[in-house]
């Protein structure tokens, strides 16, 4: 167990490095939401706090507590992987949604849906 | 075996869940863990989902390096676009990519990839015609990201499930 | 020496943190339509997550982690629920 105060110099360069280096990532992707014209380019913007910001950031954590405790720490692995699988799923449902918006009202924008063209059964499974 | 553990990758994956959660490979803990995830691995089984075949696990790993990489090099870019671009998104716009792959956790997979990769969203797929519409942030070329799509991400994945 | 390295890296980062949680909620609040303000909200759930991860680092303490991890959490159920109410809310089918 080592205390803060004696926290050696190369892990706080690091953890420094790592956790900066996360939170201006991050940092750029929310200005993104805030600087890309239309909703569709918008939803690029969170994924880089949510993949790189985060993972640097949980890097940061793991290497400090590692550190710190003198053993191997790694349960930001969790919160990775959590945050990893759930995302993804958000953004496409929360774009699907706003495509169907988009469809129904009749916006010009987006390219419309192709399905009553083509009408086939729908397939098992 | 069989009834006992009727999807061991998820058991496993739920077992290493509950000691992460409790920082511990104490004994107890390990048995603790191993009861729940054989439990909740028979309630899976009671759902009666497809089971997934990983045909080659090394081709997995070299997927997941290729999709960090990825991952890596696309942050550089979209961040590049947001903070230097005049007018950040004026090359955004729709894509569509017919898809040979038919496997549902492949297409479940390649969904995932897409998404969390910045600068590409996965929007909608036909499984009629077998077709996926991608948004692209950075839409210059359309056949370098039907490339990379289909070149790197589609081929390991239909030699992993299909 | 190190400590004042890691701890003025940190107060820089959570500053970092709190302007993108800014960014978030000016969309949120600004919209202009409703799969923007959903946008903005789980951003400001990432940034959150990221925010409280940086406090468990400051403090030294491993209890934040917990809280982050409910927060994600909640996050991802929120936003699913409110991209599935745009989806179906408001549409007669």
């Amino acid at each position: 167990m080592t205390t803060l105060g004696d926290f050696p110099d190369w892990a706080a360069w690091l953890v420094a490095l790592c956790v900066l280096a996360g939170s201006a990532v991050t940092l750029i992707g929310s200005i993104g939401l805030l600087r890309l014209g239309n909703f569709y380019a918008r939803v690029h913007a969170p994924t880089l706090g949510a993949t790189f910001g985060m993972g640097a950031i949980l890097v940061g954590s793991a290497l400090f507590f590692s550190v710190l405790e003198t053993r191997p720490v790694v349960h930001e692995i969790l919160i990775a992987v959590f945050v990893t699988c759930t995302t993804p799923v958000t953004l496409m449902l929360l774009a699907r949604a706003a495509l169907y918006r988009d469809r129904t009202e009749g916006s010009s924008d987006v390219p419309p849906a192709d399905a009553a063209e083509n009408p086939l059964p729908p397939q098992q499974g | 075996m069989n009834w006992l553990l009727p999807y061991p990758l998820l058991s496993a994956a739920l077992l290493a869940l509950w000691l992460l959660l409790n920082q511990s490979i104490s004994p107890g803990h390990i048995v603790l863990g191993s009861v729940i995830a054989i439990l909740a691995s028979w309630v899976m089984a009671a759902l009666r989902p497809e089971k997934p075949r990983i045909r080659r696990p090394g081709a997995a790993l070299r997927l997941a390096g290729i999709v960090l990489f990825d991952i890596l090099r696309s942050n550089i870019a979209v961040g590049r676009i947001i903070v230097r671009s005049r007018e950040p998104g004026m090359n955004a716009g729709f894509l569509t990519i017919p898809l040979d792959m038919r496997s549902h956790q492949g297409l479940a997979v390649l969904s995932l990839i897409i998404t969390s990769t910045p600068g590409t969203i996965w929007l909608d797929y036909d499984a009629a015609k077998g077709t996926l519409m991608l948004h692209v942030l950075d839409l210059v070329d359309e056949t370098v990201w039907i490339e990379t799509i289909k070149g790197r991400y589609e081929r390991l994945l239909m030699e992993i499930f299909e | 020496m190190s400590l004042s390295i890691l701890m003025w890296s940190l107060v820089i980062a959570q500053v970092l943190l709190g302007l993108a949680m800014c960014c978030a909620t000016f969309r949120l609040i600004t919209g202009p339509r409703a799969q923007d303000r959903i946008l903005g909200l789980d951003t400001l759930y990432v940034n959150a997550m990221l925010m409280l991860v940086s406090f468990g680092i400051r403090t030294g303490s491993t209890l934040y982690f917990e809280a982050a991890l409910i927060i994600g959490l909640l996050g991802f159920v929120a936003t699913v629920a409110l991209a599935k109410f745009l989806m179906r809310g408001e549409v007669i089918e």
